[in-house]
């Protein structure tokens, strides 16, 4: 099977705009350093304005839905891990949700606590590594991303000593979590969140005042609300045009309700915004972990009704969503009464986030298009499938 | 949040005829559904979009499902003559329940985020069959975030929305002509694509030939 790529690819047509100029149609991708991973842009241009804007996908696609229907519930557990490889933790948790719905299972009391530090955990570390990409694209390159991958790893030791993998952590499971604490293991976790404000305070220090991030990212790129909403846009690029939609907040879901955090609001709906909410986001992330840490209760971390071997939930649907790093991730299972799911869907966040890209893009230059699109925050992983 | 069944009568209400059903969900999660008829699916989207006090501005997942045609063998009491006498008979009767393909939808409301939200409200739309009339309304119109959705659903399951502003392949590539994620998809021979065939996919590429050979059909 030839690549989609190759088959679909068609020369540059020259088109003319509206004044009568001739149009230079650029691909951008699927090989670009700053697509992070296999993506194409098919841009069409006016001089350096952008007029025309087309993303292409599919190049990652490996149909993650069709695998996961011929497999048992929790064969897709780990797949679950690949879909967006910077957050395990997170869909890992989103999945654990929906077929908790599903089959009606309750979580004890210390799995929730776990779940919560171990997400809010992985926020941090991808909001910390979503700004140094990004600030890779804009130039700096090295510092503001090496910074970011230094607390990153400090994070991905502790991920290492609880599940056993850095990145695919595989950790939880329906109606709890796999494996219970190592001894000392939420010791290491208070020192690396004490820490963490001196990292986010360093980021701010290096970025926040810098003059060349403000002359490229305030004003460019800006997402309506109104727009925003109606294309489902959900995460940081909902929040940083105003409106206050934190599914944390909003579902109550696990025991969010029981901390105090506040939701970091955008004004302008801009790059710059994008970035000043990913830094907020993680200081309300270390307030969580801190109220979290203080009282992880003792007790089970599995509910006993919860089958390994023979799960079969009863026939019926689900549809269960989560705060992930990147947006809000869904999932939605339809159960006949079989090992295997009847239906099984992701709802990735990356995807539904580029549906208004083409929105962002028009008429901002073409250099900018690379920091629009570096803003969104997106995993390949994730929207191909 | 309203359940399913107070917004079928807020519906009803104000949409008289809009031929909307309950399907209801057995499942723990209680996520039951509105079934729309797709001669008035728009309007009742937008309906619900624009309610002030329903206002459900976010639609945040859909998907579509395959439900294949299946055979289901039933039994039936019929009184016969047999041998002149009329009797009780128990005929067992086969009969083909046509399939169909199924869009769903998740809606959630931004602007009543605050108040209690038990789930997300479904809407579903079912075509008539799996062959030949896959066509449903697209509700990209309503909720701009269907738009890539919508198209994956064309994709991968061969649903065709009309109205749809540029309902195209989005996973696999323009020229590819099945459906992946319908059920009774059927995973291409790999023979055709490998290099240098060896072992069982040498033995079914030679069958290949052969038949070619025979029949004078390439295939």
């Amino acid at each position: 099977m030839s690549s989609p790529g190759f088959k679909t690819y068609r020369p540059p047509v020259m088109e003319v705009s509206e004044e009568g100029d001739e149009l230079l149609e650029v691909a951008m991708g699927p090989h670009h350093p700053s697509t992070h991973g296999v993506f194409r842009m098919d841009v069409a241009l006016d001089g350096e304005r952008v007029v025309k804007l087309k993303p292409v996908f599919g190049y990652l696609h490996r149909n993650h839905e069709k695998i996961a229907e011929k497999a048992s519930y929790l064969a897709s557990m780990p797949y679950t891990d690949r879909l967006d490889y910077f957050c395990s933790l997170t869909n890992n948790w989103a999945y654990a949700l929906a077929v908790e719905k599903l089959a009606g299972l309750e979580v004890p009391e210390r799995a929730e606590y776990i779940r919560v530090i171990t997400a809010e955990l992985t926020r941090i570390q991808n909001h910390a590594s979503a700004i140094g990409f990004l600030m890779q694209e804009m130039g700096a390159s090295g510092t503001p991303l090496m910074y970011a991958f230094r607390e990153r790893e400090k994070i991905l030791d502790l991920f290492e000593e609880l599940t056993g993998s850095r990145m695919m952590c595989n950790y939880m499971r329906f109606g709890g979590c796999r494996v219970e604490l190592p001894v000392g293991w939420l010791n290491k976790v208070r020192v690396i969140v004490d820490g963490l404000p001196r990292f986010i305070d360093e980021t701010e220090a290096l970025l926040t005042g810098n003059e060349i991030l403000m002359a490229r990212s305030q004003g460019v790129g800006i997402l309506k609300p109104d727009l925003a909403i109606n294309a489902g846009v959900s995460g940081v690029m909902l929040r940083c045009t105003g409106v206050n939609y934190d599914i944390r907040k909003v579902d109550h879901y696990g025991i969010y309700d029981r901390f105090k955090f506040r939701v970091p609001l955008g004004d302008h709906g801009d790059i710059y915004d994008r970035y000043m909410l990913r830094v907020l986001e993680m200081r309300e992330s270390v307030e969580i972990l801190k109220q979290a840490l203080k009282d992880v209760p003792a007790g089970p971390i599995m509910d006993p009704k919860s089958k390994i071997r023979g799960f079969r939930p009863k026939p019926g649907e689900a549809y269960g969503r989560i705060e992930a790093p990147k947006g809000e991730l869904g999932f939605y299972l339809i159960s006949d009464g079989s090992p295997n799911p009847y239906r099984y869907r992701v709802r990735p966040p990356s995807l539904i986030n580029l549906t208004i890209l083409e929105d962002m893009c028009l008429g901002q230059n073409v250099a900018d298009v690379v920091l629009i699109f570096g803003s969104v925050d997106i995993v390949l992983g994730e929207v191909d499938r | 949040m309203k359940t399913a069944e107070e917004l079928l009568a807020i519906i009803k209400a104000a949409l008289p005829g809009a031929g909307v059903e309950l399907v209801s969900n057995p499942s723990p999660s209680a996520q039951h559904s509105l079934l729309l008829g797709s001669s008035t699916a728009v309007a009742v989207a937008s309906f619900l979009r624009d309610h002030d006090e329903l206002a459900l501005d976010y639609c945040s997942n859909a998907t579509g499902v395959d439900w294949p045609g299946k055979e289901v063998t039933e039994k039936m009491k019929v009184t016969k003559l047999v041998e002149g006498v009329e009797t009780v008979v128990e005929e067992t009767v086969k009969r083909v329940e046509p399939g169909y393909l199924e869009a769903v939808y998740h809606l959630y409301s931004v602007k009543h985020a605050h108040r209690e939200i038990a789930g997300p409200v479904v809407l579903r739309m079912r075509t008539a069959n799996r062959t030949d009339q896959v066509q449903l309304p697209s509700l990209t119109p309503v909720w701009r975030s269907a738009e890539f959705q919508e198209r994956e659903i064309f994709d991968l399951f061969g649903i065709v929305f009309t109205g749809h502003p540029d309902l195209r392949r989005i996973l696999m590539w323009d020229e590819y002509e099945d459906h992946p994620m319908r059920r009774d998809y059927v995973d291409p021979d790999d023979y055709e694509y490998e290099p240098t065939p060896h072992d069982e996919v040498l033995k079914r590429a030679e069958a290949q030939k052969a038949g070619i050979r025979e029949s004078g059909v390439t295939a």
